[in-house]
């Protein structure tokens, strides 16, 4: 959830028209309005005015909703309590609200000011002092108000004795206007908050903890392509970028550090020339109440800063007295899609203000624990965060900034001897300088080689460990419940709680670690019912369905007798560790459609060191600019993965026709010599028993023997990710080029896909790829998928469906039965409806998709994974399991 | 499917009179499920067979049944053994088709009807889900020799053993309204038919049909029993949607319940189970502890009895089988608590392979019987969630003894107690296992045996008790 700072979309209510008034009322454009006046003073009216319709709550409304009367006052604290309820939802999702009640008792105040605290937005009161004589006439022209005058007179009483201690309150900002003329003759403008720096969109340089680091910090600069202008001194004053980059300074400028002052005059010179924004540190806020006189702790480098800062002329002083007084806690820039704040902030703290945002952007959460360097221990608030903005951060110096949940640190301890670094935005790529020295040594060991630091070696401080590389740690909510996913090729997926319920269970029972599991294939669906006469399936209505759908170019691939298979394959464990925290030490790992193991961990291991070897030789990891690979494959025979189902489904079924029908039809053919009239019942017996010994036929085509690896295939026909990049864009001409290489490399182990590519359009062709399929089928092959040979498409309704696929004759007898090729059966089964498979194979593909360009693009593990989860929770949606 | 029945009680053509079926024709009759057949191959002199063919419609197999239809059934439905194999099917046409010769009512030939005559049956496919012996064990008590053969599974793939299908032969001195009623009765119980339903009333026609010999049948618990455990209907529960999708079988995956192996010897006072839940309860009590999560708390039975603890204040019964919770929450009769019961339990789907808040906040986490169905590999992901992120005081961690297993008769040597079991400790491993875990996440451990604690093998379950050090 992302909060709507200000501006509600798509539709909202409408916003009244701004009147040409002398004088304007200011309100953050994220506050909690509190109208104050008695009864009859026009608080409705006025809200009328000068706010949207939804942003009013009104205790008489709410009184009505609970009470079916306005007016009843015995239901008034049940009104309330609903009133602040609505108003927290609004609040909740950053929408200015406003309170239309009298408001005239502190007492009745007060829990607004709590509720506007709760959700760190800014309490405003707006007080109309209207004389009782005006109030009192216009209760008196509302049959609904027949209390007497006395009642006005108490509420303007309260009023006037409130109005002194509304900021006392908690009220930031008091507006009094007195009398109906003042009223009538203001606007409200909305102000944005001082955070809110939306409209600056890049792109940016968001540069670490200095500390006093100013040699560092203009290495830095030059490197990042500033040029740094100076003084008559040669002291940097400010720095400028050719392209118009500009600099974000996460904090924690000064203390420790050799050249505080001079690091302040180079940041306070960019920022005023507006070449750079600064949130303000920790160490910002103590050196300001330092220099204020306040009594502070000296610590940390405190000491430093005031010595340095003593040496320079007061002017210098006071600037920077008033530059750090000046600093905003945080900002929301480029949209709302970047945040940042000296010690990261969680995502309903973004665009508040209050002094709980304030504390948290200097400090960060802790437990209230201490490690054993008796550092305080961190909230892991990055483990939990799921906020689409990136949030930069310092604060806690790390040896190498990680992403974790699109958050990042990018403190790398310059002045304990690491680097001063910088994150270039929207590009994300790290920018770096060393320290020159180590200035000040930490309370905990800081690996002062950031190139040498192995994250391994970084101490583990207690449960939650700063700095540690801490597995992505998935939530139970990023997956339970009714959910709805974001695909960028079919916009909103919804998942319902039930099938969510199913996924659940099977993915903690049976499924591989979540951080391989980083795809699922998407069901696919036939083709149409085939109108030939003893076929279900035909390649004519494939070719059909595509060319209607205006795609010409298309692939028919052989469907191989196995069982869909997706394998990640690393180019080395330690490729498999630094990228996916290999969790069960493996060099990746090969799952099914519903992300079990085909194989227990050693086989596992060996048949992705086959394929590893196989791609190495085929020079795919170089070519692709990659240390791993995830291939969607067949792999064979069937037998491996279900093995005990053709034993004690699809064998037993033969082996029961092959014990009853022969016998069946040996009887009937004694009675018919006999004489006994059995004609149709004896020549449909002799045609069941043949259609029995075919259904055995069409099974055992799916086992052979393995031992091991020995006897196992694997025919990888998609690359489906590496390394920055998902593959769906490139023709599958492309992918099965590369799979031929691996075939070439290890023709043993991998198998290759058969393949014919036809043009819909021409008659020919689409002949040729018929008779193909039929040669394919009648030789005991399973069929075909047709495929838009570009890969995704997308046409006019949508994605296109990615395969269809064309069994043959014999194999449909293992899914439809033995007796199905019976014309009174088959022309029953043509009935058979598609709709719901389609819709499931697009909606899954689609999820499918999804995952790969969350991989691509490095989002974090809980992104991929709920768009897997969705996948198999589809896959639990009831549809006829023969399609 | 198919069954035969000869006689060379002279003359033998009057199985006819008796069957109520003229031997010359072949007779039709429209079945739910397709159509029966009854016709005579054989009507010489000395010996007479009549044939029954139940001619299954496969299409209407599906299509006709009861139930959720357009919910779609297990790919298992529409490839099944149903049309070949004997079943409550053919029983219901026997039923059907031989109805006034099932009473024994014979008004052409009423003494060869009270009389008993030699009766050759043949059932040439009945699945032996329940025993290649169970033929024998039925019939036999009721004064038939039984042959009982088999061939293998698939000829052409040898290594695939034996056929599961029986081929049946009866033979004896009966009258023929008896042997119907045998068949009719335990073709079913035989069967142990997974597919076919057999509703309520039908029970009780069953039973009815076996009233006079029943009750002294040496097997009559199971044959009751059979029919009774039978009646649970196999739809497709979202759950076993996703086994086919991945070609295994529903009751794979839905096995959160059932499955263990019975281990209890009958002559002990206490279950294994409930010795487990006592001596976890009494571990609780030692504690005081308040808050209790029952992680994997299955059918709800040590919540049941942590509600009945007073001293506990609040139970959350976690699991990750969604039927599992169900059952929980009728057993734990959740709907019909009061208000300040129900507020003492939190029956809540969760998986300890995510982090859940709702887990956070206990004094203690029972985790009985749980490990074990944890492959290795994600034992990681669970001491993550348990010990590390809901990290309550006190965690309780059982798990069977595999040392002790040579101790169940009933346990073949080197099985698991339960299939979903993905590895059994034996006591050492667990100290190993729980050492580091104590270690790693800031608990000490101590073990507790539960059940007689063999000398040899030890106890048949282990106890580790987690505490959580206490900060300095």
């Amino acid at each position: 959830m992302t909060p709507d700072r200000t501006e509600p979309s798509p539709s909202p209510s409408p916003l009244p028209l701004p009147l040409p008034s002398p004088r304007q009322l200011a309100v953050p454009a994220l506050s909690l309005v509190v109208l104050v006046g008695a009864s009859g003073s026009g608080k409705s009216t006025f809200a009328r005015t000068h706010f949207r319709a939804t942003e009013v709550i009104s205790s008489d409304f709410c009184r009505g909703l609970v009470a079916d009367d306005e007016n009843d006052q015995s239901a008034t604290p049940e009104a309330f309590e609903l009133l602040r309820y609505i108003a927290g939802k609004r609040l909740a999702a950053g929408r200015l609200t406003v309170i239309d009640a009298t408001n005239v008792q502190p007492d009745a105040r007060r829990p607004l000011v709590t509720l506007a605290r709760e959700h760190d937005v800014l309490p405003v009161a707006i007080v109309l002092d209207v004389p009782e004589g005006v109030c009192a006439a216009r209760n008196a022209s509302r049959a609904d108000r027949d209390f007497g005058p006395h009642v006005v007179r108490r509420q303007r009483d309260q009023l006037r004795r409130g109005l002194r201690g509304l900021s006392r309150e908690g009220f930031r900002t008091v507006h009094l206007l007195r009398g109906e003329g003042e009223i009538a003759d203001v606007g409200i403008t909305r102000t944005p908050l001082f955070n809110d720096l939306r409209h600056e969109t890049g792109p940016f340089d968001v540069i670490g903890d200095i500390h006093g680091c100013r040699a560092e910090l203009e290495a830095l600069l030059d490197r990042l392509g500033y040029t740094l202008g100076r003084d008559e001194a040669g002291r940097a004053v400010g720095a400028a970028h050719r392209d118009g980059r500009r600099v974000i300074f996460v904090g924690d400028l000064v203390d420790r550090g050799p050249d505080t002052p001079g690091v302040l005059r180079l940041v306070m010179g960019m920022v005023a020339a507006g070449a750079a924004f600064c949130v303000p540190g920790n160490h910002e806020n103590k050196l300001l109440r330092a220099l204020r006189g306040r009594d502070v702790r000296i610590g940390h480098g405190l000491a430093e800063s005031l010595a340095q800062l003593a040496t320079e002329p007061a002017p210098f002083r006071a600037q920077v007295e008033r530059f750090l007084d000046g600093l905003i806690s945080h900002y929301v820039l480029d949209g709302g899609g970047l945040v940042v704040a000296h010690a990261g902030l969680p995502e309903r703290y973004h665009g508040r203000a209050s002094g709980r945002v304030r504390e948290l952007c200097l400090y960060g959460e802790t437990t209230g624990e201490s490690d054993e360097y008796g550092l305080p221990v961190r909230h892991p608030w990055a483990q939990e965060y799921r906020g689409k903005a990136t949030v930069l951060y310092g604060h806690t110096p790390v040896p190498t900034p990680e992403w974790v949940n699109n958050t990042l640190c990018v403190d790398t301890g310059c002045v304990f001897g690491g680097s001063l670094s910088a994150l270039r935005y929207p590009e994300r790529e790290l920018v770096a300088v060393p320290a020159a020295e180590v200035y000040w040594a930490p309370a905990r060991p800081f690996p002062a080689n950031p190139e040498a630091a192995d994250a391994a070696e970084w101490p583990a401080a207690g449960s939650v460990a700063v700095g540690r590389r801490d597995p992505e740690v998935l939530d139970l909510t990023d997956v339970l419940g009714t959910r709805v996913v974001e695909t960028r090729h079919q916009k909103r997926i919804s998942v319902r709680e039930g099938n969510a319920a199913a996924a659940l269970e099977v993915m903690s029972r049976f499924a591989i670690d979540p951080r391989w599991l980083l795809h699922l294939p998407p069901t696919m669906s036939p083709v149409a019912t085939s109108t030939v006469a003893d076929l279900l399936e035909h390649p004519d209505q494939a070719f059909e369905a595509y060319r209607d759908a205006g795609v010409a170019a298309v692939v028919c691939e052989e469907k191989h007798m196995g069982s869909r298979a997706v394998a990640l394959v690393c180019r080395s464990l330690d490729a498999a560790r630094g990228r996916f925290g290999a969790p069960d030490d493996r060099a990746g790992a090969v799952w099914t459609r519903t992300g079990r193991p085909f194989f227990p961990g050693e086989l596992t291991a060996e048949l992705v060191d086959r394929l590893r070897a196989a791609a190495e030789a085929a020079g795919l990891f170089d070519e692709l600019d990659t240390s791993w690979l995830l291939l969607d494959a067949e792999l064979l025979p069937w037998s491996a993965k279900a093995g005990q189902l053709l034993r004690e489904q699809y064998a037993a079924v033969g082996a029961a026709a092959r014990a009853s029908l022969p016998v069946a039809v040996d009887l009937l053919e004694q009675a018919a010599r006999g004489g006994r009239e059995v004609g149709d019942l004896l020549i449909r017996t002799r045609s069941r028993a043949a259609n029995a010994a075919a259904f055995g036929a069409a099974y055992r085509r799916y086992q052979w023997p393995t031992d091991g690896l020995r006897g196992v295939r694997i025919a990888p026909f998609q690359v489906l990710a590496s390394e920055g990049a998902a593959h769906h864009g490139r023709p599958h001409a492309w992918h099965l080029d590369l799979a031929d290489r691996l075939v070439a490399a290890d023709p043993d182990l991998v198998a290759p896909t058969r393949r014919i590519f036809v043009d819909t359009t021409e008659p020919e062709s689409v002949a040729a790829a018929t008779a193909w399929w039929t040669e394919l089928t009648a030789a005991g092959g399973e069929g075909m998928v047709v495929k838009p040979a570009a890969n995704l498409t997308v046409g006019r309704r949508g994605i296109v469906q990615p395969g269809l696929k064309v069994r043959g004759r014999e194999y449909l007898r293992i899914i439809y039965g033995p007796d199905y090729t019976e014309p009174a059966n088959l022309e029953r089964l043509r009935e058979r409806g598609l709709g719901h498979k389609r819709s499931l194979a697009q909606r899954e593909y689609a999820l499918g998709l999804e995952a790969l360009d969350r991989l691509a693009l490095g989002e974090p593990l809980w992104r991929v994974h709920e768009c897997v989860f969705a996948v198999l929770a589809l896959e639990s949606e009831p549809v006829d399991p023969r399609l | 499917m198919l069954l035969t029945i000869a006689t060379t009680h002279p003359p033998a053509r009057d199985l006819g009179f008796l069957l109520h079926k003229h031997p010359d024709r072949v007779h039709s009759f429209t079945e739910p499920m397709g159509t029966a057949h009854v016709f005579y191959p054989e009507t010489t002199g000395d010996r007479c067979t009549v044939a029954l063919l139940l001619e299954v419609d496969p299409v209407r197999l599906v299509r006709g049944r009861a139930g959720p239809a357009g919910e779609g059934f297990a790919l298992t439905q529409y490839v099944n053994d149903r049309p070949y194999a004997a079943s409550s099917m053919l029983a219901m046409a026997l039923k059907d088709v031989f109805r006034t010769a099932m009473t024994g009512r014979c008004d052409a030939r009423p003494e060869l009807a009270a009389t008993a005559i030699p009766l050759e049956i043949h059932v040439p496919a009945v699945a032996s889900r329940a025993g290649s012996d169970l033929p024998r064990r039925l019939f036999e008590p009721l004064g038939w020799q039984v042959a009982v053969a088999t061939g293998p599974l698939d000829p052409d793939v040898p290594e695939w053993g034996e056929s599961p299908y029986l081929d049946v032969r009866l033979r004896g001195t009966v009258r023929l309204a008896e042997a119907l009623n045998h068949l009719y009765v335990l073709l079913p119980v035989l069967d142990d038919a997974k597919h076919y339903r057999v509703g309520g009333d039908e029970v009780d026609k069953l039973l009815r049909a076996g009233a006079d010999w029943l009750p002294s049948h040496p097997e009559s618990e199971l044959i009751a029993r059979r029919y009774l455990s039978h009646r649970r209907e196999l739809t497709r529960s979202a759950l076993a949607r996703l086994a086919e999708v991945d070609d295994t079988e529903p009751e794979q995956l839905d096995d959160a319940l059932a499955g263990a192996v019975d281990l209890d010897p009958p002559d002990r006072p206490l279950s294994l189970a409930e010795q487990r839940r006592g001596a976890v309860l009494a571990v609780l009590r030692s504690h005081a502890a308040r808050r209790v999560g029952d992680l994997g708390c299955g059918e709800g039975l040590l919540a049941r009895d942590l509600l009945a603890e007073g001293t506990i204040e609040h139970v959350v019964a976690a699991d990750a089988s969604a039927r599992a919770l169900r059952i929980a929450g009728s057993r734990l009769g959740v709907e019909r608590m009061s208000d300040s019961q129900r507020a003492r339990l939190t029956l809540i789907q969760s998986s300890l392979t995510y982090r859940d808040e709702r887990l956070t906040g206990l004094d203690a986490a029972v985790l009985m019987e749980v490990v074990e169905h944890v492959d290795p590999s994600r034992l990681g992901a669970l001491e993550a969630t348990v010990f590390g992120y809901a990290a309550p005081a006190l965690v309780l961690v059982t798990t069977p003894n595999v040392e002790h297993n040579v101790r169940f008769a009933t346990l073949p040597a080197g099985a698991m107690r339960h299939r979903d079991h993905r590895f059994e400790w034996s006591r050492a491993q667990l100290r190993a296992w729980a050492g580091r875990v104590a270690a790693e996440h800031g608990y000490t451990v101590r073990h507790l045996p539960i059940g007689p604690d063999d000398p040899e093998v030890g106890p048949p379950t282990q106890l580790a008790v987690f505490s959580r050090a206490v900060a300095a």
